[in-house]
Parts: structure tokens; C-alpha cells; sequence
């Protein structure tokens, strides 16, 4: 079959026209007949009591159509925003889960938290009218660092939250880990933070709402990475809106990295108020907005310590961790530092025993939740920083204790003392592979050459693994989860051979368009242009739950190729009839039914023509038309991992680092589109290193008042920030995915933070310094020389 | 006011308040939404035009700044004028992956031209060094400067027949 | 962004005029630290008086001694001016290093100069190279110019026209970035004339300022080894959550050595 393009080619990107030649749709493009303008007003403080509000001046304003509160909220009786994930404590006692409501009751909790929503004819008349709204605050003292949270005497942010603690939540054998720290020929022991980040997708939120009284429906246009979710969210749990009713569409969407994928109090505003108004409402967040509402990550405090045995075996690993939760449960929010963290610190190593300690804390700050990563990067961070630590205290080199520990490939699948059990995997290959990648064997010379220059050269290594393609709804369940975590794909093959896939992930960036229509046309041998993927709009697409968690390939990539797979045996059975041959003698095969072992064949065309010209059908036995559903869920996480090495630059004199070279040898499952594979390896690598190097979300104590809210103050990496980076795929396949994907969205920014702090304080280690934390900024390293005491010159 | 320039290749009449910006003039009068707005601080870049042939961000540019002048949107980028055909720096970006949400883009793709453009040689270090002011949050910029390198060197090669 | 009056005047005076006539009017140039303050409600003006319509105030001149940059000027004719490359290489290097390419197609160097960003570049150039101002009523050196933060000589109704820069022996420029914002964090101008050698600092404070003992040094040495000893006062230097005063202080030592490597390279 001619343009047949599959599995392991890299076509040109379906998606690029449109965004090259300025017509994408996203929704801040989108105008309805009648719009208005909706805006928010936001807390300015970290914590205060609402005193009262006063609407009447900004009611006055000209253009205001509505102005709503907390109170009008409270008097429609809706419901709180949802979070999706239950956790519970060691003793089986439910996490704190105080209300959420869509536009805050009582008290405000951060600087953001949403008071009230205006609605104008014109947004400047919008804005104009919210300076005007009399909001009385009594102004509370603001806790933000999680430290503080838990000390006595800390604000308390509810009143039913002792210490501000969600959650004391556990994982692991405590036992089995103290009487093997007994035994330890060495303990390792390491304090980190883990920079609390914001996901800055350069598309800021959107939301438009429309009500049309004719039909009792809603349409709510918003910038999600899972719409039927914001559906069933907020349609059944929020707002009373029957789901038929309902319809979500998430066009074009600027990326999303995990900040789009919460049912957000926005939303939910919007539409509650394009009902009262009976007109459509458009908000369009500003930068500065996005800072302070949308839903930040990481933020965590750790004490880990590693037990070893005298040849540097790992014994057992006991970490604790203080996790920020801001101040209300965002939608996976206690799912993040708890399920998606402690499961990973075994890594990629055979330590036996393992246990973990997450205190989830609320703060005044803005509520956090997943993002890229997601609680995977926070284990990796803290194991990979701890390896090189126990190296460095043992005089171990930092390769051969890692593997020492490293599972052999003949080991898989591994069952881990922290639940999750690894299918396939081999990191001493990545490590190989990458080791001769980024010529560690001349780092010598090179380092030499940066001495000469008066800088120091220091290299870093994470070998790394990760859990994603969220998820075994069974496993995730029992975990807390109060939802399913399959997807879903229908392949709807038209009288004239072309396919339209309606898949439930959401593309933002991702490809799908391109990877999706190649899994398609390989299987159905069609041409690769005659398959187009349909996704974002709950009218058009069954229920699905998203793009997260790098499930879109693993999971809903399954859910389509078991869709086509269905579509194959109908058309069998079609080719049997049409061939008058047993369904059992038809082979499929590049794209034609034929009877096995005769020339007899039937093309994918004829075979979709004749599905819907069914004039001699045997109707009893074979329903007319070619059209496909499937769901999938999956029987265990996938777990992608690879081998990172980080090469930097200090310069003593500014403390600047400079990352020099960056290689990553990932194992990544099958590849679909190699092109876009790496592409995603991209992307990630340098939000890990953005973490590592630059991004820093700093609150101030007391006021609550974010300091890095806006792109002045918060340093996103510039392509001037980076060298050309080496990245390959070292892959094994996973063992339970329909084709062997394992997924790559996120293993970039799982792997890379810890390379690159490995690499600085190795730079920095013939100064004494065995730790820095993130991000590397040139004033924390220049405090360190400083600290470290020595002539800076000294090499 | 009334404001008088070209757009695109055309002559444009609009009438407009002063405080109006040239991004909100193109997306919500004159409906041209290729143009993006990604923040509040003219840092990100995804609003770049070309007024006079030099890149200028539209969310720091009043409309009446456009009186007279001559104005290019990423709708107006195409390769021969009056041709269906990309321009050699979109062609460039597709062909290395130089894209992944779309949303930066556009500006991107105003900014690598002006560069390339400005300077027929473009290093990497210049390229690198020429998007400071557009952040891209996906791609890691790695096939963002491979295609504008190439771009480049498409424009010149165009240039020399 | 709230609505204001738009003025175009064509002549100085006609903008003069309209500057102290209309209550809470402010200028426009380039527009690239204003336009932003508008659109983030911090500045509320009611009129604003465009000054691209006054003709003959942008364009770089040289009488030998000096060269004259026209007000509205962009960075980018600057960065790119053979005169001035060959003239003052460390100001046009300074003028490539300002924004970003889309900030130096518009800004300008009077806007610069008469906004007096604690951060801005051009403060460092002027006050280092003791440029004279020259405006729509007067001369004003550049000692006497810059009064601290965001805070100029420049009188009400007085508009900058030109900047007029002695040619140094030498001059260098460097910077280092903040790295979100591009902005100087701390930025070090120094230029050796005949009868010695000044050092402005932008970024580090207020305000741009000299260093007199690092001019002393220079002038008897122009050497990076001249200033690497040399460490200013901490007290009055700003910290904030990209680098504590004292950090800055250091840095400003480091910038005043690469600034002079600069000069002589």
C-alpha cells in the first residue's frame, strides 16, 4: 500500500501547518456571538479572614453585567472543587480534606485564592471594576515553608487541621529498615530541598462558557489536558449539571506540563456565571495570574540517609519528606509526593529495604500538584543525590557503586520492596551506551582544559527510572485513586477507506496527530494522510481521561491499537463474507483481506465500501459498517529509566554554571516517531535543568506575597542557557503494552535535575562542597566558595 | 483615531484608541489571532512582528505607532509574495521538529527571520544568543536553533538564485 | 489598558508645552519600560505625548571629539553604528547587550537615560563615559543628571534630545545578566580618557554610580589587575531574591576587571 507510514519513521507532524502559518485554535482566539468579559478578583494577602464584600461600587461601574461572590456560591448550594486521590495514614485514617470552594468562604488561604468574579461587556470595563469591589480583609500572619508549617505555634490554616498536616503518611518496612541501618557498615546521610517550581506553559489559562437556555446545555471552551474529566468533575460533583448536558472542548492548548490537568475553580466559575448571565464569558489569564493560580509543583523538605555494607552494597534507604500541599488539595495533589514519589526511591537498584515518611502540609501558598515529573523527579532526586554521596563518603567511584547495586537485565521483571515491580529495564546498558556517548573516558583532558581557564569542570551522572503511563486503575484504586485510569480510542473507518480516530488523550504539544495516524496506518495499512485524530471535545470523543503522567502513547496508544485490531476482525469477517471463505482462512495483511493460500483478496477500500453497502448481508450474523471502539486499562505502570550525564562549568569568580555537554541514553520502550520522540526528550531534559540551574518559586514568610511572579523574577530557561544536547534511546520493551511503549514525556525532567547537581558539586568537590542545593543560581555558588573557605583559585 | 498602514501587503485603515495595543488590534479587530500573547512583561516574545522590517513585540506597541508604517503578522510570512508557498524558515521548522505546542511559534518563526535576515552567517552561538527575548517551554530551543540554522541558510540560498 | 489622550506633536516646544500643560501626562519614546507599566496598571496616565513624530532626533553624529546619538535613537542603530563601533566600541557593545533583539528594534537610548532604571544599561555608559545630556533647554553633564532611583535632573516640560559622548582612549562594558529578566544585575562601565579614568556601575544600587577608588587605581594602571583588589561598600547596595548585596558587591569588582579586559581587547 502506497504512503504507508509506521511504526519507526518520523514524518513531518500533521499538527505543523496550522501553527506554522498562524492558524491554530486555541482558546483565547475563540469569540462567540454576545461574549463578555469575566475576570477575577484575588486575594492580595497570604492568609485573612473575609470580612465582607461590598459589590455595590463595581456593580455601578459601567458594563458590569454581574459581579458574584463566596456567598452567591453558598446560596446556589455548589459543590467544593474535588480532589481526586484519597490518601490515608499508616493506621488507615482518611487525609484532612477540607473544602475547596470555587470562590473562597470565610478565609482566603493564598495570595490568589479567588473572591469574586466580574463579568463586563468589555474586559477593560472588567478590570475596571474589579480595582472598584470593596473586599474587607482582617490580614492573618502567612506560614509558606513547610518547616514552619508544622512548628508549634505556626498559623494554622483550617480549624480542623492540627499542624497544618493533611496526611502522615507512610510507605515501606520500617522494621526491616532499622534492623538493617543496625547492621550498616556506613550511613550516608543527606538534607535536600526540592525547589518549589512553576510550570509556565507559554499559552497563559482560558476559559470560555456559554449557556443556550433553548436546550438546557453548556459548552465550556478551556485550556485542559483532560476535558472529560473537567466534565465529570465539574458537571457531577461541582456544579449539579447532568453530563449530557455538558459539552468540554479543549482545542488547541500551549502546552501543559501537568499545570492544565486539574479541574480548576475557574472553570467552574465561568460556567455557573455564563448561566446566570445568559450570555457567553470569556477570561483569559494574564502571566502575572497564571503565577499565582496556577498550580505550582515539588516544594519538599528531606532527610534521607542510605545504609550500606562495607563493599558499598546498599542495605536500605530511609527518606522523610515534608511535602507542601499549599492551601487547599488540588485534584491529584496528595497523590503527588506520596504514590508517585516513595514507589521510586528503590531506583534502579537492588536495595532491599526501603522506607519513606511524607508529611503533606498545607501552606499559604498556591495549592501544588503534578507537574512534568510529577513526584518522580523528587525520588530521583533524592536517590541519585544520595548514591553520589555514599560514593563520595566511601571513596567509591561513582560508577562502580552504582553498579554494585545496579538490577542486571536478566533480573526483570524486579519486584521492589516499595511496591511497584519493574517489567523490563536494563540501566547498565543505558549507563554503557551513555558513558561512550559523553566521552567520560577524555573528561580528564577536558577538565584539565577548564583548570587552565580557571574554571571548574565537574561531570554527573543519574541513572534513573521512572513509573508512568498512568495507570492500573486496580493498583491505583487501592492506592487512593477515586477514579479509573484507562483510555479509550474509536477507529471510524468511512465508506471510502479514510479513518477518523476519536481518541481521549489530549494532544498539547505531544504529537498525537502524527504518532497516533502512524499507528493506524501501519496496522490498517492506510495511508498515512488518510487518518486524521480527533480529540477535545466531549460532543465528539467518548469518555477518555486524558493526556498525564506519559499515558497517552503507553495507555491510550493501547486503547487505539486494540480498536483497530477490532476493526481488523470485522473486516475479516466482512472479507469471509464477501469472499465466501471461513472467517478463519482470511489473513490480513499491508492492507488486504485475502483468503489464506488463494489469490482471492479483498483491499481495506472494498472492504470499508462493502461494510456500508450491506445488499447481501447475512444480518443475523454481521452488523453493516466499520467503526470500532476500545478501552483500555492497563495491568501494570510502564517504567521508562535511562542513564543522564550532566557536564558542567563553574566559573569561580561569578559562581555562574555553565552546562557544557548533556547526553541521555534513555529506555524508552518501542518508538513510535523517532523525530518526536526526541523532540519530547528535549523538552524535558531542559525543564529538569531548569529546575536544577534557574526556576525558583520563592514566597515570603509572614506576608505570603509571591516574589517570583512574573517572568522578571522567575527564570525560565532561553536557548541561550543550553548546549546542543545527545540524546539517544537504549530500548528494551515493555512487556505488557500492546506494542512495547513505555513512554517519554517525562523521563527528561526525571532524570536531569540530579545530573546536573551531581555535576556541579563535583566540579566543586575538590573545595569541600558535597551538596548544593537547587537551583544552582550563581549567588548560592559564589556563598559556597565563599563558605568553603579556600582561595578560589586554588586549582 | 484613524490609523493608516500596510498589513500584511495590504492597505489598512482602522480605527482605533491610543491605548490600544498592536496585539489586541490584530486579534480582536482585525481578527488575527496568530498572533500570541504569553505574559504581561514583554519577555516572552510570542507577539513578534515585523513593523519596518524589524521584529517588535505587539503587546509593547501602541497602535498609533502603526500609522504610516508597514506591518508583517506570521499570517503574512509566506515564501514568493503573493504564493501559497511557506516561507523557507516555517519549511525549516517543520522539517526539523521545530515546534511542538504551536504557541510560541509564531513569534519564533518573526524573530528567526528578522535574525537571519540581519546576519547571512548565523553561528549557533548567534542564534542562540538572537532568541533571547522568545522562551519556548517545550522544545529545550535544540530544534528550535537547528531549524532557524537552517532557515537561514534557505533564505540565502533563495537570495543568491 | 485604561484609556488616555494621544498627542503627536512635530515640534519640541509644541511637546514641551503639551508635557507641562496636561496633568499627568507623561512621554513616549520607544515605549518599552512604559507601555509595560501601563498595561500592569502601575502607570496611569492621562495623556501621552509621542515623541517619533519630532523628526531629526534620531541619527548618530561625530564632530571628532564627540559623538551625538539623537534621543530616539534605537539600541539596535547603536549596537549596529560603524561610527560608533569604531568610536566607542565598549558603548555599542553596551547597546547589543540591552533586551533582547525586539527591545533594541524600539527602545531608546533617551528613554533610557531619562527613565534611569536602577537596572538599565545606558546609565552606565553615560555616567561612564561623562556624557552630557542635552536637552530641549540645556546641558546637563552626567554627574549631575542621575539622581537615584528612577529619579533625573530633568525638569518638568524638559524633554532630552541628544546624548553627546566624549571619545575615550579606551572603553569597555560588561554585564551580568539577571538571568530571568536580562536586566543588568550588576553592570560595570569604565573609559580612559587623557586625564584618567571613570567606572559607573548600574544594577548594584539605586542607582548608577562611580567608583572613585576604582578610578584612581585605573589611573595610574589600566589593568584588570588595577581593580581585582578593589571591594566596594555592601551598605546601600540592593538584595533581593536574585543576589544579596554583598554578592553584588563582588560582582561589581569582577565586572570593573572584565569591563577593563574588555576596553583592552
Amino acid at each position: 500500500m502506497s504512503n504507508v507510514i509506521g511504526i519507526g519513521a518520523s514524518p513531518k507532524r500533521k499538527e505543523d501547518q496550522r501553527f506554522l502559518t498562524g492558524r491554530g485554535n486555541y482558546v483565547s482566539d475563540i469569540k462567540r456571538p454576545g461574549m463578555t468579559a469575566g475576570v477575577f478578583v484575588r486575594s492580595p494577602h497570604g492568609h485573612a479572614v473575609l470580612r465582607g464584600i461590598d459589590k455595590s461600587a463595581a456593580l455601578a461601574s459601567p458594563g458590569v453585567i454581574a459581579v458574584l461572590t463566596g456567598d452567591d456560591v453558598k446560596a446556589d448550594g455548589l459543590g467544593s472543587l474535588p480532589c481526586g486521590w484519597g490518601i490515608s495514614d499508616a493506621k488507615g485514617v482518611p487525609m484532612k480534606e477540607p473544602p475547596f470552594p470555587m470562590l473562597a468562604q470565610g478565609k482566603v488561604r493564598f495570595v490568589g485564592d479567588m473572591v469574586a468574579f466580574v463579568v463586563a461587556e468589555t474586559p477593560e470595563q472588567a478590570d475596571v471594576a474589579a480595582e472598584l469591589l470593596a473586599v474587607d480583609y482582617e490580614v492573618l500572619p502567612s506560614v509558606v515553608g513547610v518547616l514552619e508549617a508544622v512548628r508549634p505555634g505556626a498559623p494554622q490554616l483550617f480549624d480542623d487541621v492540627p499542624n497544618n498536616i493533611c496526611c502522615d503518611w507512610e510507605l515501606g518496612d520500617k522494621a526491616a529498615v532499622e534492623s538493617a541501618f543496625k547492621k550498616a557498615a556506613h550511613v550516608a546521610k543527606l538534607s535536600l530541598v526540592n525547589n518549589r517550581l512553576i510550570g509556565n506553559p507559554m499559552e497563559p489559562r482560558a476559559a470560555i462558557a456559554e449557556y443556550e437556555p433553548g436546550t438546557d446545555r453548556f459548552t465550556l471552551w478551556t485550556t485542559s489536558q483532560f476535558p472529560h474529566v473537567v466534565r465529570f468533575l465539574m458537571g457531577a460533583l461541582v456544579l449539579n449539571i447532568p453530563q449530557h448536558k455538558l459539552r468540554v472542548v479543549a482545542p488547541d492548548v500551549g502546552g501543559g506540563f501537568g499545570v492544565k490537568q486539574f479541574h480548576y475553580g475557574e472553570e467552574a466559575v465561568i460556567t455557573w456565571a455564563a448561566r446566570r448571565v445568559k450570555r457567553p464569558i470569556k477570561w483569559v489569564a494574564s502571566r502575572s495570574e497564571g503565577y499565582v493560580s496556577d498550580r505550582h509543583g515539588r516544594d519538599h523538605v528531606t532527610e534521607a540517609e542510605l545504609a550500606l555494607d562495607e563493599t558499598g552494597k546498599f542495605l536500605a534507604f530511609r527518606v522523610n519528606t515534608l511535602a507542601n500541599m499549599g492551601g487547599y488539595l488540588s485534584t491529584f495533589g496528595p497523590n503527588i509526593p506520596t504514590n508517585l514519589y516513595a514507589p521510586l526511591l528503590g531506583g534502579v537498584y537492588t536495595t532491599p529495604a526501603i522506607y519513606c515518611n511524607v508529611k503533606v502540609v498545607f501552606t499559604n501558598t498556591v495549592p501544588v500538584d503534578a507537574y512534568r515529573g510529577a513526584g518522580r523527579p523528587e525520588a530521583t532526586f533524592v536517590l541519585e543525590r544520595m548514591v553520589d554521596v555514599a560514593a563520595s563518603e566511601m571513596g567509591i567511584d561513582r560508577v562502580e557503586i552504582r553498579r554494585r547495586n545496579m538490577i542486571p537485565k536478566e533480573a526483570y521483571p524486579y519486584q521492589t520492596p516499595v511496591l511497584v515491580q519493574y517489567d523490563s529495564g536494563d540501566p547498565m546498558g543505558c549507563l554503557d551506551g551513555a558513558l561512550v556517548a559523553a566521552d567520560v573516558k577524555n573528561f580528564g583532558i577536558r577538565k584539565a582544559a577548564s583548570a587552565s581557564k580557571g574554571k571548574f569542570r565537574g561531570l554527573g551522572y543519574s541513572t534513573y527510572v521512572e513509573a508512568c503511563g498512568l495507570a492500573p486503575s486496580r493498583f491505583a484504586g487501592r492506592l487512593g485513586a477515586r477514579g479509573g485510569l484507562y483510555e479509550s480510542a474509536t477507529v471510524r473507518v468511512h465508506p471510502t477507506g479514510q479513518v477518523t480516530v476519536m481518541i481521549g488523550t489530549h494532544n498539547h504539544g505531544q504529537g498525537h496527530e502524527t504518532t497516533f495516524a502512524q499507528i493506524v496506518s501501519e496496522k490498517l495499512g492506510v495511508a498515512f494522510e488518510n487518518v486524521d485524530i480527533v480529540f477535545g471535545d466531549t460532543d465528539r470523543v467518548q469518555f477518555g481521561m486524558g493526556t498525564y503522567g506519559s499515558r497517552s502513547l503507553v495507555v491510550g496508544g493501547a486503547a487505539l491499537s486494540k480498536a483497530t485490531d477490532k476493526v481488523i476482525a470485522k473486516g475479516k469477517k466482512i472479507a469471509a463474507h464477501l469472499l465466501e471463505a471461513a472467517e478463519v482462512d482470511i489473513q490480513f495483511e499491508a492492507g488486504k483481506f485475502a483468503v489464506a493460500g488463494t489469490d482471492r483478496v479483498k483491499s481495506f477500500e472494498e472492504i470499508a465500501g462493502a461494510a456500508y453497502v450491506p445488499h447481501n448481508y447475512p444480518l443475523e450474523v454481521l452488523e453493516p459498517g466499520l467503526e470500532e471502539q476500545a478501552y483500555y486499562d492497563p495491568v501494570n505502570f510502564t517504567y521508562p529509566g535511562g542513564c543522564h550525564i550532566a557536564e558542567v562549568e563553574v566559573d569561580p569568580e561569578t559562581g555562574t554554571v555553565t552546562l557544557v555537554n548533556y547526553t541521555a541514553v534513555d529506555d524508552v520502550g518501542t518508538v513510535i516517531n523517532p523525530m518526536i520522540v526526541e523532540g519530547q526528550l528535549h523538552g524535558g531534559i531542559v525543564q529538569g535543568v531548569g529546575q536544577a540551574l534557574f526556576e525558583n518559586a520563592v514566597y515570603d514568610e509572614g506576608s505570603g506575597q509571591l516574589l517570583s511572579g512574573s517572568l522578571m523574577d522567575y527564570c525560565m530557561p532561553r536557548a541561550d542557557h543550553m548546549p546542543m544536547m545527545n540524546v539517544a534511546t537504549h530500548s528494551t520493551l515493555c512487556t505488557h503494552t500492546p506494542m512495547g511503549v513505555k513512554g517519554c514525556g517525562e523521563v527528561g525532567t526525571i532524570g536531569s535535575p540530579a545530573a546536573v547537581i551531581n555535576a556541579v558539586v563535583d566540579a566543586l568537590s575538590h573545595l569541600g562542597v558535597t551538596h548544593v542545593d537547587m537551583p544552582a543560581t550563581p549567588n548560592r555558588i559564589w556563598r559556597l566558595l565563599q563558605n568553603a573557605s579556600l582561595p578560589v583559585a586554588a586549582e | 483615531m484613524q490609523i493608516s498602514f500596510t498589513l500584511n501587503g495590504r492597505p489598512t485603515t482602522v480605527e482605533a484608541a491610543p491605548a490600544t495595543l498592536v496585539s489586541e488590534l490584530l486579534r480582536e479587530q482585525l481578527h488575527l489571532t496568530g498572533t500570541h500573547i504569553g505574559c504581561d512583561t514583554s519577555q516572552c516574545g510570542a507577539c513578534v512582528v515585523h513593523l519596518d522590517g524589524l521584529p517588535v513585540k505587539s503587546c509593547t506597541l501602541l497602535a498609533p505607532a502603526l500609522d504610516g508604517a508597514t506591518l508583517l503578522t506570521i499570517e503574512g510570512l509566506q515564501g514568493a509574495p503573493g504564493s501559497n508557498q511557506m516561507h523557507p524558515m516555517q519549511e525549516a521548522f517543520r522539517e526539523h521538529h521545530g515546534l511542538q505546542c504551536g504557541f510560541c511559534t509564531p513569534g519564533m518563526l518573526m524573530t528567526a527571520v528578522a535574525l537571519a535576515a540581519e546576519k547571512p552567517d548565523l553561528t549557533e552561538a548567534d542564534v542562540r544568543h538572537g532568541l533571547e527575548g522568545n522562551i519556548c517551554r517545550c522544545t529545550g530551543y535544540q530544534n528550535i536553533v537547528i531549524s532557524v540554522m537552517a532557515g537561514a541558510a534557505a533564505m540565502n540560498a533563495a537570495k543568491g538564485e | 489598558m485604561k484609556p488616555f489622550a494621544y498627542h503627536q506633536p512635530a515640534r519640541i516646544p509644541d511637546a514641551a508645552k503639551l508635557l507641562t500643560s496636561i496633568e499627568d501626562s507623561k512621554l513616549v519614546a520607544g515605549g518599552m519600560t512604559l507601555i509595560p507599566t501601563i498595561k500592569q496598571r502601575l502607570a496611569n496616565p492621562a495623556a501621552l505625548i509621542d515623541l517619533s513624530k519630532l523628526g531629526n532626533l534620531s541619527g548618530i553624529t561625530d564632530d571628532g571629539a564627540t559623538v551625538t546619538i539623537g534621543a530616539m535613537t534605537p539600541h539596535a542603530v547603536v549596537a549596529a553604528s560603524e561610527l560608533v563601533q569604531t568610536k566607542i566600541p565598549g558603548l555599542s557593545a553596551l547597546a547589543s547587550m540591552i533586551g533582547d533583539p525586539a527591545v533594541r528594534s524600539r527602545g531608546t537610548i533617551g528613554g533610557s537615560v531619562a527613565n534611569n532604571d536602577p537596572a538599565a544599561d545606558y546609565p552606565a555608559g553615560v555616567l561612564g563615559l561623562g556624557a552630557t545630556i542635552v536637552t530641549s533647554t540645556r546641558q546637563i553633564a552626567a554627574d549631575k543628571f542621575f539622581l537615584g532611583l528612577f529619579e533625573t535632573a530633568l525638569e518638568s516640560g524638559e524633554i532630552i534630545t541628544a546624548i553627546r559622548f566624549p571619545v575615550p582612549l579606551k572603553a569597555g562594558y560588561a554585564k551580568f545578566k539577571a538571568p530571568a529578566s536580562r536586566y543588568a544585575l550588576v553592570g560595570v562601565f569604565v573609559a580612559k580618557f587623557a586625564d584618567g579614568v571613570r567606572v559607573a556601575v548600574t544594577g548594584a544600587g539605586p542607582g548608577v554610580f562611580r567608583v572613585p577608588p576604582m578610578e584612581a587605581s585605573l589611573s595610574e594602571n589600566f589593568d584588570p589587575t588595577a581593580v581585582a583588589a578593589i571591594r566596594i561598600d555592601t551598605d546601600g547596595l540592593t538584595s533581593d531574591i536574585h543576589a544579596e548585596a554583598d554578592y553584588r558587591a563582588h560582582l561589581v569588582t569582577v565586572m570593573a576587571k572584565r569591563a577593563v579586559e574588555a576596553a583592552l581587547s
